[in-house]
């Protein structure tokens, strides 16, 4: 499997995210924002961090750039596509994804560890992981707060497209182990062709002993 | 021309700074503020003279970047200086 990691400027865990992949065997490129062409991938992912410094609304700006039209292409292909924190906030403004990711609710920046159950395991980015099982995962934003309309939400619902939500160590998903406020206690959704996935818990920072943890290991293990 | 476009949050959409903003004003001293939503204000000097064109095409920039219409309305007038 050959990846490619878009690099906005501001991006920051673009590298920690090909290490990830690497680690698990998938041949990673790193494209930068303003190039026209995409390599060859099968999966392209788009990295956490603060691209254009968050200006106007988060990834609202690196939605509109000129890479962004392959990546559309790439996936209107059936191609692969997993956007980690500020990379899920680009594919809601994309619209690749349904829905927007607004303040949390408590205003703060949010950096811990939280749990995240796995309400969807068939999907090319869970596979690996079995249904309802409970992942430790870091956070780490400020607008993770996923909101969107009633309609919207027994959409996702009806056609199993929430794939994480937040919940407690037991998997009790309830409204104090909810850290940003979003509906639902979403933490990652995946689009209804199934290839499009968005996530705000960063899988690459617990993807090894050495960072404290090796959960996140299992989204990259299911990448096929 | 210069154009004022204002981008606020839709009334169903929860608004926290607004709310921290209301807050802080009700502790200072500023009561019966019955609602306090934030928004946006952006100016824009484009080169056209005719209005209704440069009205369109502000709304043309909201539609596609200045404004998530998911979450957001916005309003466009021109400033006559």
């Amino acid at each position: 499997m050959k990846a490619s990691v878009i690099v906005f400027p501001g991006s920051n865990c673009d590298r920690d995210v090909k290490v990830s992949l690497e680690k698990f065997n998938i041949k990673t490129s790193m494209v930068w924002h303003a190039d026209v062409k995409l390599p060859k991938s099968d999966l392209v992912v788009l990295p956490g961090g603060f691209s254009y410094g968050d200006y106007l609304r988060c990834g609202s700006i690196a939605s509109k750039s000129r890479i962004m039209k392959e990546v559309i292409t790439h996936s209107k292909k059936g191609g692969l596509v997993m956007g980690i924190c500020n990379g899920f906030q680009v594919l809601v403004e994309t619209k690749l994804l349904p829905g927007v990711l607004i303040r949390n609710i408590n205003l703060k920046f949010i950096c811990k560890n939280i749990t995240v159950k796995v309400t969807n395991n068939k999907t090319n980015f869970t596979s690996k992981t079995n249904r309802n099982s409970i992942l430790e995962i870091p956070i780490a934003h400020n607008e993770g707060n996923y909101f969107a309309n009633k309609d919207l939400i027994n959409e996702l619902e009806d056609n199993n497209q929430i794939v994480l939500q937040y919940c407690d160590t037991a998997g009790n998903i309830t409204e104090q182990c909810n850290p940003n406020g979003s509906i639902k206690n979403i933490a990652g959704i995946i689009n209804k062709k199934g290839n499009v996935f968005g996530l705000m818990p960063h899988p690459e920072r617990a993807s090894d002993e050495l960072l404290g943890g090796v959960d996140g290991s299992l989204i990259f293990k299911s990448l096929k | 021309m210069k154009l004022q476009i204002i981008v606020t949050l839709k009334k169903d959409v929860l608004d926290p700074q607004g709310s921290a903003i209301k807050n802080s004003l009700s502790t200072m001293g500023f009561k019966n503020i019955e609602s306090l939503r934030q928004g946006k204000i952006f100016e824009i000097i484009v080169k056209e003279k005719d209005e209704k064109v440069a009205l369109s095409k502000a709304k043309d920039m909201c539609e596609k970047l200045l404004a998530n219409l998911t979450i957001e309305d916005y309003s466009v007038k021109a400033i006559k200086e």
